[in-house]
């Protein structure tokens, strides 16, 4: 199907666009957010700076962004033709993955608050 | 240099397996022998095995699930019988060892190699034409998918002739399906068949989203796609929503199995019950992935032989899109009584009631749309009504169960082996036959037999009654599952009953094969010349039967729902158009090769032929590479041809 | 034809559907939930890792093995190699081959030090007796990190193959689709691997 692509919605490869160096421009944006949120990822976890109970929380938080960097920057979200399926599909993504995670961990807990530990077995 | 394969994994001493495989092995021979004799070969490469065409994998997908039937329903019937005969100082003919593994590979078989290829096949055949469009969005990675499912479903067939299946149950439970417990190759056999079919399936699940997402007709907007569209979509973001779970899983059971890791073992803080848990995060989704095609084909047929339009399509639409997303909401109701607190336990329990409402809108929706209709009985009807009452009553027992504390008291009997056959089977399989019927003219260019297929209908229906009602009934009076051996004489009388009713599905199946057989004998007569048999209401007929490889000569321009409907009001399906040539994807035996390769990885992985399964691995990538490389992988059908094609076809209609 | 038949209320016919997307808008969209559902693979093995991250069975844990001096040296290539992969692919657009190889050349050298950083990691921890078949922990972990090291390894395989491509074939439509589906293959990796870091070495070296 090569020679039939319809080009609606692809730029025409070799012609220099207005947007051109705004992409550049965009990526590197991107980079030096996400290096920015990496580093303070790990000064987080490594150093008293945030309020110790807290910081699996600001460390979820900084994840997010640094997820949210990558895929508004990096990956275009939120921009593009047909753009809707490609949301609705990662909402779709984050929600299974949300329930995975957190009804393992609620379920397991939850299971292993319920139930004898393995050392008070008797023997067998 | 050969792993743990040696000689003593053929069955010379097991009367049963011995005598099964070498009957196995003489039909394969026979088979291979007839083609070789009349030459159809070329013919089988050329058309079928290489073939990139949605509609001739559909159909192959269909014939694998059609096939698989007969194992997984011999292994049913064996069940059956051992039940009946063993109780009291009689142990049947079945030793545990082997009644393990056949209700195991029963399991295992209807689910992944019956009941998926089944709903796949149909969605390949269908989706497509019903959207207007020539092929589904990767053709070639549509032929990869059927073939790794066809692996699949020989490696498990093969664990009949080498070594033994898994004695596990279908869901392969840890510990028992650790090293420990299971050290021979069953569970390897199940782990891996499934984790290469698997592969298949959530690459099909791509593609058919890519599909109906990114490909229709122009004109077709969302809310004007057939409900059946609405269904497979929905189906299959649970495919991929849901399967790279179960593969995460196995793989790490497989971890534990070979490389000594410890996620489910007993020591070194493993955990069994996560893997139930992470199991059933897949396996609940797993059946709706089965059973919304068959709402979606009932949705087909019942307004087509009630001569109406669907009634509710806007909430059919919606009940379907909150079936998908609920279904990620209730696996736990599969494991209440594994000891998780009442908060939980009541948490998933009010989900599995609510999950039973959009179900009960698309009943209403069915029933109205058949009230103030010409209903006709043709088959594809009398499975669909067929369907409505006894799922009704399957999903009545499931809302029953969601209750927790009735579950503690049924769980793991036959009460819950009742639900889920009569879900199941009322659902899904009569789903599949409904749909069977109803296709079967659009794919062979002829009708089946109707009365056969009454026959075969009446007695799956009557069959199944007489084969679950008495497992309900043993259920509530305490009889577990799995039983090898009866315990309590006073079950005989039912499970006599339970025995009957195996037999009449038995006779239902004869129906069917005559059914075909007959229809075959019988074609030249019952060919259907203009493409629309059944006087329907969707784009799939407005082509001819069997459509031509392009499906469309000219995409349809929609406009309405039930496009094709719209084309007979306006006259338009019989109005002849101008046609250019159309490029047509190229066969490919890549399918073929990557499940060449997936099978030796699989049996080697099984029985620890290191060496070759990683030489297997690199052959699939070798041949992925080489065929990444390949151009012109295009054909080109000429205008004239189809004009005549089509003017063959417009004769008939007009 | 009944109301309910009717477009989308509001529509006017040029704003309707309009047919089948490009080539390169499906295949891109079709990589896109693959991605995503490599992505659901990758939560069932965070679950177990969540679920079992505490049962060391009497051996090592986290804080005892972590070194997060080269775990922030492994995120810090990977990021960059984003970066250099990111910018690759732009000048593949515009067709730009000897800048396109340059990049390619940047990103395959830094992914390629964060295999050796994890494998040197993974080998010493085997050494210490602190190997998969230790405890739950252990296989988690190492299924977990090695899954991804293992994804990477197969992406720096994938470029290999594609920058061959480019070489043989130039930059053409079919090639740039490829081109789309490994960058997008890339950025996600870099994207579970933030999960990752996170999840794993900076939550658990606490």
């Amino acid at each position: 199907m090569d020679g039939a692509d319809r080009p609606l919605d692809e730029r025409t490869p070799g012609v220099e666009h207005q947007e051109s160096r705004a992409d550049f421009l965009s990526y590197t944006a991107g980079f030096a957010l996400a290096v920015l949120l990496t580093i303070a990822s790990f000064v987080v976890a490594q150093t008293n700076l945030l309020w110790s109970p807290g910081v699996p929380v600001g460390l979820i938080v900084l994840a997010f962004a640094q997820i949210g960097v990558h895929l508004v920057f990096f990956l275009h979200m939120g921009s593009g033709p047909d753009n809707t399926n490609n949301i609705l599909a990662l909402a779709f993504g984050l929600l299974i993955v949300f329930l995975v995670i957190t009804g393992s961990c609620w379920i397991m807990a939850n299971l292993n608050t319920n139930m004898m530990p393995m050392s008070v077995l008797p023997p067998h | 240099m050969l792993g743990r394969l040696t000689w003593d994994a053929i069955p010379f001493n097991e009367p049963i397996p011995l005598v099964t495989s070498a009957v196995l092995g003489i039909i394969i021979l026979a088979v291979f022998g007839l083609i070789t004799l009349k030459g159809w070969w070329r013919y089988l490469w050329d058309e079928w095995l290489t073939s990139v065409d949605h509609k001739r994998i559909g159909a192959m997908y269909v014939l694998l699930g059609l096939i698989m039937l007969l194992r997984g329903f011999s292994d049913a019937i064996m069940m059956r019988s051992q039940q009946a005969i063993a109780i009291g100082a009689s142990q049947g003919y079945l030793p545990p060892d082997h009644y393990d593994q056949i209700f195991s590979a029963h399991g295992t078989i209807m689910i992944f190699f019956v009941a998926m290829p089944l709903v796949v096949g149909m969605m390949n055949f269908v989706v497509p034409l019903q959207l207007g469009v020539r092929d589904v969005a990767f053709p070639v990675l549509n032929s990869v998918s059927f073939w790794l499912t066809a692996s699949g479903a020989l490696l498990i067939n093969a664990s009949l002739v080498i070594g033994n299946f898994a004695r596990t149950g279908w869901m392969n439970y840890p510990p028992l399906s650790e090293l420990a417990f299971s050290p021979d190759v069953g569970v390897d056999y199940y782990l891996w068949s499934l984790q290469i079919s698997g592969v298949g399936t959530l690459l099909a699940g791509i593609n058919m989203v890519t599909t109906i997402l990114k490909l229709r007709a122009p004109g077709m907007t969302y809310f004007r796609m057939p409900v059946f569209c609405w269904t497979a979509l929905a189906s299959n973001m649970l495919i991929i929503a849901a399967f790279p779970v179960l593969t995460a899983t196995f793989l790490m059971l497989l971890l534990d199995r070979n490389l000594g890791m410890h996620f489910f073992t007993n020591d070194a803080g493993g955990s069994a019950m996560m893997y139930v848990n992470l199991f059933w995060i897949w396996g609940h989704p797993e059946v709706y992935i089965l059973v919304l095609p068959a709402f979606g084909v009932f949705s087909e047929v019942v307004a087509t032989f009630s001569g109406k339009a669907l009634f509710g399509y806007r909430s059919m639409v919606l009940a379907t899109l909150a079936i998908c997303v609920l279904s990620f909401t209730v696996w736990l109701h599969h494991f209440f009584t594994m000891g998780a607190g009442a908060d939980v336990n009541a948490f998933f329990g009010i989900m599995s009631m609510i999950i039973a409402v959009p179900t009960g809108v698309k009943i209403f929706n069915w029933l109205f749309t058949m009230f103030h209709g010409r209903v006709v009985f043709e088959p594809p009807m009398l499975w669909s009504i067929g369907f409505m009452v006894t799922f009704v009553i399957g999903g009545m027992t499931g809302v029953l169960l969601a209750v927790p504390p009735v579950d503690f008291v049924v769980h793991n009997t036959v009460f819950l082996v009742a639900h889920f056959h009569n879900v199941i089977i009322g659902g899904v399989l009569f789903g599949m036959m409904a749909g069977y019927n109803y296709w079967f003219p659009k794919v062979f260019g002829f009708t089946l037999d109707a009365r056969w297929g009454k026959a075969s209908f009446w007695c799956w229906f009557l069959g199944f009654y007489l084969a679950f009602v008495p497992l309900y009934l043993l259920g509530l009076m305490g009889m577990p599952r799995r039983l090898q051996h009866i315990p309590d004489p006073t079950w005989e009388p039912l499970l006599w009953v339970a025995e009957l009713g195996s037999v009449v599905i038995f006779i239902g199946i004869l129906c069917q094969a005559a059914q075909l057989y007959v229809s075959i004998r019988t074609r030249v007569s019952r060919r259907d010349r203009t493409g629309d048999p059944w006087n329907a209401r969707t784009l799939e007929w407005s082509t001819a039967s069997p459509p031509p490889p392009y499906n469309f000569a000219v995409m349809p321009n929609v406009e309405t729902i039930d496009a094709f409907w719209e084309m007979k009001e306006t006259g338009q399906h019989a109005a002849r158009q101008t046609y250019e040539p159309i490029e047509v994807p190229r066969n490919t035996p890549m399918g073929l090769i990557t499940a060449f390769f997936a099978v030796i990885i699989g049996f080697c992985g099984i029985w620890h032929i290191w060496w070759l399964a990683v030489l297997g691995l690199l052959a699939v990538v070798v041949t992925a590479a080489i065929f990444g490389w390949s151009e012109h992988r295009e054909s080109e059908i000429s205008a004239a041809e189809i004009s005549r094609i089509e003017d063959a076809r417009l004769r008939a209609v007009g | 034809m009944t109301a309910i038949d009717a477009a989308q209320p509001g529509l006017a016919p040029e704003q309707e559907y309009a047919g089948p997307s490009s080539t390169r808008t499906v295949v891109g969209y079709g990589f896109w939930i693959f991605l995503l559902s490599d992505i659901i693979m990758f939560s069932g093995l965070f679950a177990a890792y969540a679920v079992l991250w505490a049962n060391t069975a009497g051996g090592p844990t986290g804080g005892e093995l972590f070194d997060l001096r080269s775990v922030f040296i492994e995120t810090a290539c990977l990021l960059v190699s984003s970066y250099t992969c990111g910018l690759g692919a732009l000048f593949a657009e515009r067709q730009h081959r000897e800048r396109f190889y340059i990049f390619s050349v940047l990103t395959f050298i830094l992914g390629g030090a964060f295999l050796f950083i994890e494998i040197t990691e993974f080998a010493n921890m085997i050494g210490k007796g602190a190997g998969p078949s230790r405890s739950a922990f252990l296989s988690a972990f190492f299924t977990l990190v090695g899954m991804h090291g293992a994804h990477v390894t197969s992406g720096l395989l994938w470029q290999v193959y594609m920058v061959a491509q480019v070489a043989a074939k130039g930059l053409r439509p079919h090639v740039l689709r490829r081109l789309l589906c490994f960058s997008l293959f890339w950025h996600a990796l870099d994207i579970i691997w933030v999960g990752v870091f996170t999840m794993v070495y900076l939550m658990g070296a606490r």
